[in-house]
């Protein structure tokens, strides 16, 4: 085995150990490097009342009513459960129904969740405009897209 | 391939290649901006604002390419002994550095309008994050020993273990729930834009590939120069 390939050895192995170690470190903390949960990952027994996390999921269709000007309620789902969210503030632009979307806020009881901020979550499909239009108009759309 | 090796042989092929290089990364930034700007249509989502994938895309994606050359040159220079290796990694790494800041500065402004936001702490941000900090050390670590033998070797181990980076930026998307959306274009699956939204964005990459090749190349000449005295 010549000294190249020796080093060569050496420098992989280091690399394969220090992956797999930083890999296992996140692997056990993914609940906190996870940036939210998902409706069906908060176990309504667990729930701890004005402690600050995320959520994330889908604003459920035919859920969002306005209360007043600025104060909104609405439900984040992901087709298993949902949760009942309140907000008072402005929403992003891409915010409506069916649109996914990452809440951040505190239960006030075991059932309602307080929003304090709201961010829209886009999928990674791009389309033109036009074409919208035109699978709309020959009655092509999938109501999945939005 | 040699030229990919050997400072003297690069020196020549660099001095035919730069000019067209040049030319080609202008022509193309010249159609690329002009199908980005007017010819490209406006997404159904996002409107206008999906121009900026124009630029943040291929910017991310040459971040992590400008990387990845650094850790192979990187291996080549410990291993191989290979003192091109170090020149590269000396030349490349501010190249990297600036292309992570545009991605991160336009994604910034487009989280802005579309999620509401101009920053998160999720798993994509923050490890896009960590790659320009490990950026800016690599180039303080290049400007911080008096000995060049010992500083090469730091610069290039130090930027070996920061390339375990590298699967955590391209894969945080996958591996936990992140506001940034999965990746558009992977080889294994047919992708999930439009053609006409998909030729500015391979124009702009290559742009940009050759932007960045083209500016690698005056940095490499004069890293070879510099070193002239203690290489020959």
């Amino acid at each position: 085995m010549s000294l190249r390939f020796q080093r060569l050895l050496l420098i992989l192995l280091t690399l394969v150990i220090i992956l797999s170690a930083v890999l296992l470190i996140l692997y056990n903390t993914r609940e906190n490097v996870s940036y939210f949960y998902t409706p069906s990952e908060i176990d309504k027994s667990d729930i701890i009342v004005n402690k600050i996390i995320r959520i994330g999921g889908f604003v459920e269709n035919d859920s969002f009513n306005k209360i007043s000007s600025g104060s909104f309620k609405f439900k984040i789902t992901d087709e298993k459960a949902s949760i009942l969210v309140t907000f008072e503030g402005i929403l992003p632009d891409l915010f409506r129904e069916g649109q996914g979307a990452v809440i951040e806020g505190a239960f006030v009881d075991k059932n309602i969740f307080n929003a304090t901020n709201v961010f829209a979550k886009h999928d990674e499909n791009y389309m033109p405009a036009s074409i919208k239009e035109d699978l709309q108009n020959t009655g092509n759309w999938n109501k999945k897209y939005k | 391939m040699i030229f990919l090796v050997n400072p003297s042989k690069f020196n020549k092929v660099a001095d035919y290649v730069f000019l067209p290089v040049l030319i080609l990364s202008i022509i193309l930034f010249s159609i690329g901006l002009i199908f980005a700007f007017y010819l490209s249509p406006d997404d159904y989502q996002q409107g206008s604002t999906v121009r900026i994938m124009y630029v943040h895309v291929p910017s991310a994606w040459l971040a992590l390419l400008t990387y990845v050359i650094m850790s192979l040159y990187s291996i080549a220079g410990l291993a191989f002994r290979i003192p091109f290796g170090f020149i590269i990694n000396t030349a490349v790494a501010p190249i990297g550095a600036v292309f992570t800041l545009i991605c991160i500065i336009s994604g910034s402004l487009w989280g802005k309008p579309m999620w509401g936001t101009w920053w998160v702490w999720d798993a994509r941000l923050t490890s896009v994050a960590i790659l320009f900090i490990i950026y800016v050390i690599i180039i303080f670590i290049n400007l911080s020993f008096e000995n060049r033998i010992v500083r090469e070797k730091v610069v290039a181990i130090f930027i070996l273990v920061g390339s375990v980076n590298l699967p955590i930026v391209k894969f945080s998307v996958d591996w936990w729930n992140t506001l940034h959306q999965p990746a558009t274009i992977s080889k294994l699956s047919k992708p999930s834009i439009d053609p006409s939204m998909m030729t500015p964005l391979i124009i702009m990459t290559f742009a940009f590939i050759m932007m960045g090749i083209a500016i690698a190349i005056l940095r490499i000449k004069t890293e070879i120069i510099s070193r002239k005295s203690y290489l020959s």
